[in-house]
């Protein structure tokens, strides 16, 4: 007899400060698919297809695009963008491969119209196959250079393969592309996903995994530079024991908009998720989302999982939504549970170091890459930690902070 | 030899006036006691002296070797040679107790430390007083106990060789263990006779291990009674009441 809902289920929320935009996630349990407060809204009854019309127009009212400011997308949502080109792609071995290659659509089914769009017309993907244990990160680096274009990245990792795959997104572009991990048996991947691109490109990217029996999924998103970037990190279990982490970093300066939206289904029993996603906002229209929708289906008996989102604003004028969403129908699971704040800059802190000499530039950077740190360090990837640090520090760097 | 000279000082709170007119001098090598009930402004001396912006000098001034301190801002405060060992330390998430040193140590001493040198000297201070040296693994403040933070700030007081130092009722949550391991640190700053220590407290217990030049009785914004070792021993026999009194009237 599993104990009650209320003692496996942990809800946190703090409201930090006066501009914590938390909204009120929800932990929904035990409804019917057709009975969620907002039926729309409810995981379980989305539309999941490859067809671009099966998803309606977007008007930017849907729960889904209230935060994305459409005007920005440059007709990637819609259809009416005009693909001129393909990203420049260097680094590892790969496959070129089209939208009719048996493997697309295997891990990841559009949820919306332009992830929809980007598979269906996306002129050269990449497949990377992965079987063996690896030592060194699998790089593949997309550079952009004004291109509009829609992209697929295949990762189709063997039983009991072993992986880290670093995808790069730098210069500018207008690119919407779909990416999906295909996590064999008994598998372990890293799937890193590094957004520095300039800040005038835009991005959109379903990021999906399939996670077999007692297989384990890493994803890490690290997003600094765009001044549109929209990614869905997805992950689902073909069968049980298998494990999910999410990690994300995302620091939006000045005009950024750079949102998180996460989902975790879990439809097949003892599977564990764990989500842990900080951003930094600073300066005017600085904005971050993040979203993390976790689906306990009535099969998912004991699942474990819990999602912490933390953002730090830096100035007044930055603005950072939070939503986290538990649905869950079974009452036989072992955990679940969210966390959510939102926090100004602390004075505190800052006065603190200063008293102890250090300049107010200085205690700015020490802070917040202490803020990061829990990120950085569970990267596991150390040649990236320190790169990444670097990106942060620039990011930092006086003149840039208003 | 250095010296803090405080006049006439007059600070405010969120306009409510707290400092009424603070005269005290304090030189290398001297360790001056304040003490005085609770609310009577003793911690608002310290912070307006370190230069929380909570704090608004409102009158009076406050120099080191004759230069304006309160014209610094409070990271030039600190590397001119002010240190506050505060009452209540800040939580620092993510940030290590050895990177948060050598950053400070970077700033005071105006360049970094050599790192082999620098990780011998954190080690001894840290061995001086008693704590594990994974210790410095740990993220400033962060869980640690009453005793550990104020191990914390003394460690700091004995790595930045301040001219002043200011100890915030560093008495306060400790046990009888860390209350002499914390006294004896302050004391090995004061016998290097390179820096004046003015000890804010509440309470005698730590004039038994820590013994002042001078002691100031602070009541209402400012001092009202001056002398030397001797007062604290009243002040025990006795307490606050007299004085109290005297400035309700």
């Amino acid at each position: 007899m599993a104990s009650s809902i209320a003692d496996v289920i942990a809800s946190e929320r703090e409201a930090l400060g006066q501009q914590g935009h938390t909204s009120d996630g929800s932990i929904a349990v035990g409804v019917k698919p057709s009975t969620p407060k907002n039926p729309a809204d409810a995981r379980v009854s989305r539309t999941l297809s490859r067809d671009p019309e099966a998803f309606p127009a977007l008007t930017g009212r849907e729960e889904d695009w209230r935060f994305t400011p459409l005007a920005r997308l440059r007709g990637l949502h819609d259809g009416t963008a005009t693909v001129d080109g393909v990203l420049e792609v260097t680094g590892a071995a790969y496959e070129t491969i089209g939208p009719d290659h048996p493997l697309v659509g295997t891990a990841l089914v559009p949820a919306d119209r332009p992830a929809a769009l980007a598979m269906r017309d996306f002129k050269e993907g990449q497949l990377v196959t992965v079987d063996g244990e690896l030592t060194e990160p699998v790089v593949l680096s997309f550079r952009g250079s004004g291109q509009v274009a829609h992209g697929h990245v295949v990762i189709d990792v063997k039983p009991f393969s072993k992986a880290v795959v670093v995808l790069e997104h730098t210069g500018t572009a207008t690119y919407s592309g779909g990416v999906e991990v295909r996590v064999g048996d008994g598998a372990d991947v890293t799937l890193v996903s590094l957004q520095e691109w300039d800040d005038s490109a835009v991005h959109l990217s379903a990021q999906a995994a399939l996670v077999g029996r007692d297989a384990r999924f890493k994803s890490v998103v690290v997003t600094l530079g765009g001044d549109l970037v929209r990614l869905n990190p997805t992950v689902a279990y073909a069968s049980t024991g298998g494990s999910a982490e999410f990690l994300g970093l995302a620091f939006a300066d000045a005009g950024q908009h750079l949102e998180h939206r996460l989902f975790v289904d879990h439809a097949v029993p003892r599977c564990t998720s764990r989500v842990t996603y900080k951003t930094a906002v600073q300066g005017a229209g600085a904005h971050t989302v993040w979203i993390g929708d976790v689906l306990i289906r009535a099969a998912a008996e004991g699942t474990d999982t819990y999602e912490l989102n933390r953002n730090l604003l830096l100035t007044p004028d930055a603005r950072a939504d939070s939503v986290p969403n538990l649905e869950i129908e079974t009452g036989e699971i072992a955990g679940a549970g969210h966390a959510s704040a939102t926090g100004r800059f602390d004075d505190e802190q800052l006065f603190y170091l200063q008293s102890r000499g250090i300049s107010p530039d200085e205690a700015r950077r020490i802070v917040v890459l202490g803020f990061f740190t829990e990120i950085l360090q569970q990267i596991g990837v150390p040649s990236l930690e320190e790169r990444l640090v670097q990106a942060i520090e620039k990011e930092l760097a006086p003149g840039r902070v208003t | 030899m250095a010296t803090l000279e405080i006049r006439d000082l007059h600070v405010s709170v969120e306009d409510k006036q707290i400092l009424t007119g603070v005269n005290l001098t304090i030189k290398a090598g001297e360790t001056h006691a304040i003490m005085g009930p609770n609310g009577s402004g003793k911690s608002t001396l310290a912070y307006a002296i370190a230069g929380h912006p909570k704090y608004t000098v409102t009158s009076g001034s406050v120099t080191l070797d004759g230069v304006d301190v309160l014209a610094m801002a409070v990271d030039e405060r600190a590397r001119a040679g002010v240190f506050l060992a505060m009452q209540y330390p800040v939580e620092v998430p993510g940030v290590t107790v050895s990177n948060f040193l050598r950053s400070a140590a970077t700033a005071v001493r105006g360049e970094a430390p050599k790192l082999r040198l620098w990780v011998k000297e954190q080690k001894e201070a840290m061995a001086a007083l008693e704590m594990d040296p994974a210790f410095a693994s740990r993220n400033v403040n962060e869980g640690f106990s009453g005793g550990e933070k104020k191990r914390h700030e003394i460690l700091q007081l004995e790595l930045l060789k301040p001219k002043v130092a200011i100890l915030d009722e560093t008495d306060s949550g400790l046990d009888v263990d860390a209350l002499r391991v914390v006294s004896e640190g302050v004391n090995r700053v004061h016998a290097t006779g390179e820096t004046g220590t003015l000890l804010i407290t509440h309470y005698t217990r730590i004039l038994r291990y820590i013994k002042p030049d001078f002691v100031h009785v602070f009541v209402a914004g400012k001092i009202v009674e001056e002398g030397g070792p001797e007062l604290a021993d009243e002040l025990e026999a006795n307490g606050y009441a007299k004085y109290v009194g005297a400035a309700a009237v």
